[in-house]
């Protein structure tokens, strides 16, 4: 754990004893099994917001607290350990992200309180294919007498059931695949035109397709500057991926602490599995792995706080390192758990499940793996 | 930065700029060898680091040190890198600056410390140690090595291996069996004794990589006196515990401080080339580059993430266990990729052929196979990890 500052630590503490007593892995089992289409409790959200960890990132003069994103990612790591369903990831830090970096003062001063005291939920709907292709964007944004008239759609969109306003990258000029011509949306979720399903995934997070069938929306309903969308969406998606990265910390961690209880309480032949030494040097090597883990999704928060010069590196760093350890721990945590880790009564799968949904969320570890090198000029 | 550490970095760059002598720019003999035309101005920068007790610069003064903390320690070291200087005691010392000494300040009585570490701390001495046996590797607790008490001193007989340096060492720290008839890790001493008596015998190993640097050393009636023995009699082991954290401790560092000072992907590039987007050719290779320098920046970020849980005074997390495992596999597949990319060009032994570099990679990567094996295995630190950090319980195999 990095070294905190008092205001992280008590963020810390309370995150730790409110997730772990109020929105415990058996609230999101009671979620799941209620099926509520928005994929969340209502009462979770409230509290969530009570707390204020949906302004850690809006500043003062919008009702925030203005603190930072290794805060963030502190809190979003507990709630990780827990599965705790709710948009306080999509609007408080994605949607957040995106009116701090590209909104003008109108824009924030609309958006910003309304995120922080949970009346207006935002998410980013950028993904059009099954794999992560941030410039791979076709939906078009035509430009009209009044303003823009968009056709397209966009999928797998994070708590698109809930959301009041997306954040949608369009294509205003050039071809799918341009980094130019691309250009940021604020698209509230009522306009006519606008359509959205629910997308009934393993995890059970409340993922949504949108579809756009002549949406119209004002001049001013731009986000950033026309064509040159993609600097700010880059940005955006670095800090989105840097708290999947916290998010995803926390499901590898509690996954962990749970194979080592199992190992340190289940008996075979007549011994605790944990005394095996095939067992033994597998959690050796998992604890290590989460070691080297926490400290990639720490740092790249850590970079966007000092405004590093090297955010893109960081933040991919992080996200294909937590990819392929919590790939790993996931599926050890099936296999050390044996057949009990197979049922459905048993919260491992749980953590499978998420694991694998989170993985490929904003690029997948090859896909980072590949921006990494890039990076470094090779 | 406080003002008081950059008063001490410009003291330090001071000191070695009227101190270092230019004619050993860039002569660091662990880097390029020892050059035997430089030998008094090598000595003469020994003793002038000797005197300001910076080849052990954290020891306390009276012990032949500077008796400054570590965040002074590495002001000294990057300040040395800086002007192309080097501290060489350590590397004389052997096993004493890094090992045997930081042991002694934790066990030895009064009179041990100011007998041995001064002259170790002066780089006037050189130590070896004699741990594992021919058939106590891993298992170290089976030695065998006896030493009987013969009135005012110790007779030991057995035999050593992988002493390294032991056929230029003055002494060797060494773990005995005191009492035949305790239980393993009972009944063992630590006893230090002088290499050069009609008793003891090294004998250099050649090793794969054509370094001769280990011995195996025979012990036949060798003498040490009583007041050499470390710690109390029959409980040696935990000092060779304590031993062993301080050499996991410096291997931490070294070994990853020893890379190679061009970028590996730079490196990647001179060596394969790039197509038109400048991605190197080879995409096998330049995957598991990536893999490869993430394995390294999350190792460097974790021991930064301990240096400042240190500092910020919240419990050091069980973090540091991890970083011998973690530095072995880094430095090892830093080495493995290096010769890949060098291709037949990372098969050279000697000759024209092949350049400095490319020799020096070659040796460098066979001796370095020794990393996961010395110091207590990747295996035995799986088990320290299993049984200490995560509490599990002990194996059911033996050992």
């Amino acid at each position: 754990m990095a070294a905190l500052t008092d205001e992280q630590t008590l963020m810390r503490d309370q995150a730790k004893i409110w997730a772990s007593k109020q929105a415990p892995v058996n609230k999101f089992r009671a979620m799941r099994d209620s099926c509520i289409e928005q994929r969340f409790d209502a009462q979770t959200w409230s509290e969530i917001i009570e707390m204020g960890w949906t302004g850690i990132l809006v500043p003062e003069e919008y009702g925030g607290s203005d603190l930072d994103y290794l805060a963030f990612g502190i809190v979003l790591e507990e709630l990780g350990r827990h599965l705790t369903a709710s948009p306080l990831f999509a609007s408080a830090l994605v949607g957040a992200t995106a009116l701090n970096i590209a909104g003008s003062g109108t824009q924030k001063q609309t958006f910003l309180p309304k995120i922080v005291d949970g009346s207006e939920i935002l998410t980013l709907a950028i993904d059009e294919s099954n794999q992560h292709a941030p410039a791979d964007i076709s939906l078009k944004a035509q430009v009209t007498d009044a303003g823009y008239r968009l056709n397209g759609k966009k999928g797998f969109v994070l708590e698109g059931m809930a959301a009041t306003t997306f954040v949608v990258a369009t294509r205003t000029s050039g071809e799918k695949g341009d980094t130019n011509g691309i250009t940021l949306f604020l698209i509230p979720a009522d306009s006519p035109g606008l359509k959205r399903e629910l997308i009934s995934t393993m995890d059970s997070r409340g993922y949504a397709n949108i579809s756009f069938e002549g949406v119209e929306v004002p001049a001013d309903a731009v986000l950033g500057v026309l064509d040159q969308g993609w600097e700010p969406l880059d940005a955006i998606l670095d800090r989105a991926r840097a708290g999947l990265g916290a998010e995803m910390l926390g499901c590898a961690a509690q996954a962990f602490d749970m194979t080592l209880e199992y190992l340190k309480t289940r008996e075979q032949f007549g011994e605790v599995i944990g005394s095996f030494q095939a067992l033994g040097h597998r959690a050796a090597a998992l604890f290590t792995g989460l070691e080297l883990a926490r400290s990639c999704a720490e740092a790249a928060l850590q970079a966007i706080d000092e405004e590093a010069h090297n955010i893109p590196q960081m933040c991919s760093l992080s996200k294909s390192r937590l990819s392929d350890y919590l790939h790993e721990m996931s599926t050890q945590l099936i296999q050390i758990h044996g057949g009990i880790g197979m049922t459905d009564e048993f919260d491992a799968g749980f953590y499978l499940k998420r694991a694998r949904a989170l993985e490929g969320r904003y690029g997948n570890a090859g896909f980072h793996r590949d921006r990494y090198a890039s990076a470094l000029g090779y | 930065m406080s003002e008081q550490n950059q008063n001490f970095r410009a003291g330090v760059k001071d000191w070695i700029k009227d101190n270092f002598p230019s004619t050993l720019k860039g002569q660091n003999p662990a880097t390029v060898g020892y050059a035997a035309a430089l030998e008094d101005d090598h000595d003469l920068w020994r003793q002038r680091l000797a005197e300001k007790g910076w080849g052990a610069p954290t020891w306390p003064k009276e012990y032949g040190g500077a008796g400054l903390g570590q965040r002074e320690e590495r002001t000294i070291n990057d300040e040395l890198s800086n002007a192309d200087a080097f501290n060489p005691i350590p590397g004389i010392a052997l096993m004493g600056v890094t090992m045997v000494g930081p042991t002694i300040l934790d066990y030895g009585t009064e009179e041990q410390k100011i007998r041995h570490l001064i002259p170790i701390a002066r780089g006037e001495v050189k130590w070896c140690l004699g741990l594992s046996e021919p058939g106590a590797g891993s298992d170290l607790a089976s030695l065998r090595t006896r030493a009987v008490d013969d009135g005012d001193h110790y007779v030991v007989n057995g035999s050593k291996i992988w002493t390294s340096g032991a056929h230029q060492s003055q002494w060797c720290g060494a773990v005995v069996r005191t009492d035949p008839d305790a239980k393993k890790r009972n009944g063992i001493s630590f006893v230090m004794l002088p290499m050069d008596q009609e008793g003891v015998d090294p004998q250099p190993i050649k090793l794969i990589s054509g370094a001769s640097a280990f011995c195996e050393t025979f012990f036949n009636d060798a003498i040490a006196e009583k007041s050499d023995l470390l710690g109390p009699l029959n409980e040696g082991w935990s000092v060779v515990k304590r031993l062993l954290q301080h050499e996991r401790q410096s291997q931490i560092g070294a070994r990853t401080a020893g890379f190679r000072s061009e970028p590996m992907q730079d490196l990647a590039k001179r060596y394969i080339g790039v197509d038109g987007d400048g991605k190197l050719n080879d995409g096998d290779l330049r995957q598991r580059l990536t893999k490869h320098l993430i394995d390294r920046q999350a190792h460097s970020l974790t021991l930064a993430r301990i240096a400042a849980e240190a500092k910020g005074k919240v419990e050091v997390s069980a973090a540091a266990s991890i970083l011998k495992n973690s530095a072995t596999n880094v430095s090892q597949t830093r080495a493995d990729l290096t010769l890949e990319i060098m291709g037949d060009q990372g098969l050279g032994w000697e000759g024209d052929t092949f350049d400095a570099k490319e020799l020096e990679t070659v040796r460098a990567w066979l001796y370095g196979m020794a990393s996961s094996i010395a110091g207590g295995s990747f295996e035995v630190q799986y088990n320290i990890i299993s049984k200490n950090i995560l509490g599990l319980p002990e194996t059911t195999q033996q050992g």
